[in-house]
């Protein structure tokens, strides 16, 4: 078993290393392993002892000294999404890519963006979790510029490589400032010791400011649309689908395991507040964007919202079935936004590469010419929007009845609210798509299937299978803390 | 009793697969997907009458799958959900025959009969779920499914025409969510009951039943066209002829007062209710969409629009129905969703005869068209007719067990009134267009359409309007004999107030 922890964990890291010194066999390597890490990830899902976590010490040294690898179903659902994922994108970049010199540089990048993901999401340590959110930051800003000759392209990534810095080095100081006054930088061991002071006040801003900026909740989000709408289709796709989504992870494993003395409901609401902003903010400049891409990412915005918006709805239910309910909800959310603004964003990649361009008002007729790419697009969107049979329905049902049991209605009108603005802006796009063809338009070439295959794996997947094979992530999932690790 | 699952998903499955396979098909492939869609209807149709047969026996058909801790999808055949499903089944496979003939040679076919036979799965799935959480779902689905065949032409008319209806019935679904969630977080699992299931839980919030019962059918109202949520049916006339019966007779129009129905009788309890006070402000409600639009029908010059404003005036009958205490009115009310659907199909394919083969749109074009085209014409008469409530044509029934059941509530004075007053503004403008139709001298036609065909059309047009036609005077001629729809809603009506 923990040996699939450290298969895990290093194969992505290999795979960059072998595509790196063997360039030409980079497409064959990345399928292989993607796979691979797919097979581990269901096995790890599957063979995880519900309720309670897998852990390994690499080497045999222990935590706090070396490097501990563990799992819990939290992360473990995690790790399935980013198999999943990254498997659907390897395929997609090996067409999306047609010139081979591009993906020379991109298969390095993409596995040490992946080994980054992996170890960041097993690892039990505030110190190697820095140093994996350093990883994370430069290879996806690295990732930006693959293929991209355009100066603004390469502006957003220095920019999002630069807050990316920032981010790191605000965490940095906030685990300096733990381990000043705890002594250690053990996840498990610090759970029992933080209690409510000024100094693990300090040091939970800190942290929480660092990763906010890397899931870009308002008011932090300002280099996120930028970066994930200049960057190549699958890359954007990673970033949209997991990076941020990571990023999450950690706050909510700050917030609901580490320092619950020292969050206080006033702060729980204010993170919520600021997730509702995101929501409609977000939701609404999605509305307005005249770009495909852009949408794509101002729509990520405000899909994280949701995320924040649960927090101070989870931390208000007593503990139980009801917050049980919330909690695997949320956990279900980022999965399926996950997976679906993947699938939306790779829809959008084929788009953009059939047309030529991914301005929304010059869409028509391309629902007649790519209609498998047009039905993902769909798919994702109502799986996005949150309508029945996805995943994110059940989700965001769970979310109005939480919030409605929590006795803080107000996040269900935002929710409503949030739902209606993704619709409009999603039906949009289809109302342009739908159009006839301008007749200026010159014919084009029949796109690729195999660009538009990945896309309608994964949007069929977040609606119609997260929404009627979701309940074993409730389960599954705990939160209060596994009995191993007291 | 023994449960049957598999029915259920059967009948789902009948038109959902057909349906996937059909969108993955070449446009060329027209005979294989010919096919597909009337082995799915025909199929759907065998199955449905295995499962009316099963129903009034009173054998258990129930699927169950878990979503979520306490949230369980479910499919439950009851006698109600058996008079929606087999009425949607029949109406699908003669208008799918239809738009089989409609829509030869246009572009887009694939795409059309993939997301018609969604339609009417997401259709079949609303009649037969379980409980509010089910229903939702299918709701949202259908929403869905119906948005693409709106905008099927992709004219910018039919695309704003599609967003409007989109906008319009998405609203109503955030209201019915908030809804169903907050009732669901009060009362606990809402599986549906006959008689109710409010009624007998102790300690809810009259209150608070009442806002959710608000919301409910506000939700609901939208699809079901009651005023002033109705906005979006006229404008969603841009739709395919096919597409039109669809909204009107089979699926979308219906699903809103089906839902009525449910949440007044399966959910709250007719009896409890009456209690909370809810129904009568929804009666009046119903009263005022009944005379109101037959007020608007009256001054539309287009023949689709006209019918639509009828549409939401027919279909108020159903709410008002259910909004009346007392098995007559019950009956009057649900023999409704039958009559006026068959009915109304009628018209709407008799409207899509006129304007696919003479180009005629408008009522003010129609002189003479009962010459040029006597069967379609004779089938449109028939049906106006019945709408008006002419015994022995099926709308005469419902008026008619309407009547009694108020007389039997005490509500006659001002429900007789409505009925009376509607029953004429019918006649204001139905009349004359049979009058232009039949007596007034043939004009030249808009777009006369020469085909190489021998009768006044195709025949894949001519004959589903015939055989709904006829249909309406069946079953208003054999109301009384067993299985009619009349007989099948006093065995509702029975199970109701036992």
């Amino acid at each position: 078993m923990s040996s699939l922890l450290v298969l895990i964990a290093t194969l992505p890291l290999m795979t960059a290393l072998a595509c790196l010194l063997h360039p030409r066999g980079g497409d064959q390597l990345s399928l292989v392993a993607s796979m691979i890490q797919l097979v581990a990830s269901v096995l790890l899902v599957t063979e995880l002892p519900s309720r309670s976590s897998l852990s390994h010490a690499l080497g045999g040294w222990a935590p706090g000294l070396g490097i501990a690898l563990g799992a819990d179903p939290l992360a473990g659902w995690l790790v399935l999404l980013c198999a999943l994922v990254q498997f659907a994108t390897t395929l997609y970049a090996r067409f999306y890519f047609c010139d081979s010199q591009a993906r020379y540089r991109l298969w390095p990048l993409w596995w040490l963006l992946a080994s980054a993901l992996y170890a960041l999401l097993l690892s039990g340590d505030l110190f190697n979790l820095y140093v994996t959110l350093e990883l994370l930051g430069l290879s996806a800003a690295a990732l930006c510029t693959v293929g991209a000759a355009k100066a603004e392209a390469l502006e957003a990534a220095l920019r999002y490589l630069l807050l990316g810095l920032i981010g790191s080095l605000l965490y940095l100081a906030g685990v300096a400032l733990v381990y000043a006054e705890y002594g250690t930088l053990d996840v498990s061991a610090l759970r029992t010791l933080i209690s409510s002071s000024p100094a693990s006040l300090a040091s939970l801003v800190l942290l929480s400011s660092g990763l906010m900026i890397k899931c870009a909740l308002v008011p932090l989000h300002f280099w996120l649309p930028a970066a994930h709408s200049s960057a190549p289709a699958p890359v954007s796709a990673v970033l949209s689908a997991l990076v941020v989504k990571v990023a999450f992870y950690l706050l909510l494993r700050l917030w609901f395991e580490l320092f619950t003395p020292v969050v206080t409901s006033a702060f729980a609401t204010l993170i919520g507040l600021l997730g509702a902003i995101a929501v409609i903010w977000g939701s609404w400049q999605a509305f307005r964007a005249t770009r495909l891409k852009l949408l794509a990412a101002y729509s990520t915005l405000s899909q994280m919202g949701y995320l924040f918006m649960f927090v101070p709805i989870v931390m208000a239910l007593p503990e139980g079935d009801t917050r049980q309910f919330a909690y695997g909800a949320l956990l279900l959310l980022a999965v399926s936004h996950g997976i679906a603004k993947a699938a939306l964003f790779m829809g959008i990649g084929s788009l953009q590469q059939h047309l030529g361009h991914d301005e929304i008002d010059r869409l028509g007729g391309s629902a007649r010419k790519l209609p498998v790419t047009l039905f993902a697009i769909s798919l994702a969107g109502v799986a996005l929007v949150g309508l029945p049979p996805s995943g994110a329905f059940l989700a965001k049902w769970a979310l109005i009845s939480s919030s409605l049991v929590s006795g803080q209605w107000w996040w269900m009108l935002v929710t409503l609210v949030g739902t209606l603005l993704a619709a409009a802006y999603l039906v949009r796009v289809l109302g342009a798509a739908f159009a006839p063809t301008a007749a200026a338009e010159p014919a084009l070439p029949t796109c690729r299937l195999a660009l538009q295959q990945p896309a309608l794996l994964l949007a069929v997947l977040a609606t119609f299978g997260l929404g009627f094979a979701a309940s074993p992530v409730w389960d599954t999932l705990s939160l209060s803390p596994p009995e191993v690790q007291r | 009793m023994s449960t049957n699952a598999w029915l259920p998903l059967l009948i789902l499955w009948s038109s959902l697969v057909p349906g996937l396979i059909i969108f993955s098909l070449d446009e060329s492939r027209q005979r294989l997907r010919t096919a597909l869609n009337l082995i799915g209807a025909i199929t759907k149709l065998l199955l449905v009458a295995g499962l009316i047969w099963g129903v009034y026996r009173e054998l258990l058909f129930e699927f169950r799958w878990t979503l979520a801790p306490g949230l369980d999808f479910v499919l439950h055949a009851d006698a109600l959900s058996v008079l929606f499903v087999s009425l949607s089944t029949l109406l699908w496979l003669v208008t799918t025959i239809y738009a089989i003939g409609y829509l030869e040679h246009s572009p887009d076919r694939s795409r059309f009969f993939g997301f018609f036979s969604l339609c009417v799965t997401a259709t079949v799935g609303l009649a037969m779920a379980g409980n509010l959480f089910t229903f939702v779902i299918f709701y949202e689905a259908l929403t869905l499914a119906t948005y693409p065949l709106v905008a099927h032409k992709g004219t910018p008319e039919a695309i704003r025409g599609a967003r409007i209806y989109l906008g319009y019935t998405l609203a109503g679904g955030v209201l019915l969510l908030t809804g169903a969630v907050w009732l669901r977080t009060l009362a606990g699992p809402l599986d549906f009951a006959q008689g109710g299931i409010l009624g007998d839980i102790p300690g809810l919030d009259p209150d608070a039943l009442r806002w959710i019962f608000l919301l409910l059918v506000a939700g609901l109202g939208v699809k079901a066209a009651l005023f002033p949520l109705h906005g979006w049916l006229p404008r969603a006339m841009v739709a395919p002829a096919p597409v039109s019966a669809l909204l009107h007779a089979v699926a979308v129009v219906k699903a809103g007062a089906f839902g009525i129905v449910r949440v007044v009788y399966d959910v709250y309890g007719v009896e409890f209710s009456g209690e909370l006070g809810v129904l009568m402000p929804l009666g009046a409600l119903a009263a005022f969409t009944i005379i109101y639009g037959s007020v608007r029908a009256l001054s539309q010059d287009h023949l689709k629009k006209r019918l639509a404003y009828s549409t939401v005036s027919q279909v108020s009958y159903i709410a008002l129905g259910a909004t009346i205490l007392g098995p007559l009115a019950t009956i009057g009310g649900l023999v409704h969703l039958v009559h006026q659907g068959v009915m109304k199909i009628t018209l709407f394919f008799a409207a899509g005869n006129y304007a696919e083969t003479l180009g005629v749109h408008r009522v003010s074009e129609m002189n003479g068209v009962g010459r040029r085209m006597p069967v379609t014409t004779a089938a449109f008469t028939v049906a106006a007719l019945g709408m008006i409530g002419l015994p022995p044509v099926a709308g005469f029934f419902s008026k008619w067990y309407l009547g009694l059941g108020a007389l039997e509530a005490g509500a006659g004075a001002w429900v007789i009134p409505v009925l009376l007053a509607s029953s004429a503004l019918n006649a204001a403008y139905f009349l004359p267009i049979l009058y232009r139709a039949w007596f007034l001298p043939a004009g030249p036609w808009p777009l006369e359409n020469h085909t190489h065909h021998r009768g006044e059309t195709r025949p894949s047009l001519q004959w589903p309007p015939m055989v709904t036609a006829a249909l309406a005077v069946l079953v208003g001629t054999f109301a009384a004999a067993p299985f009619s729809p009349l007989e099948w809603v006093e065995l509702i009506a029975t199970r109701e107030y036992r």
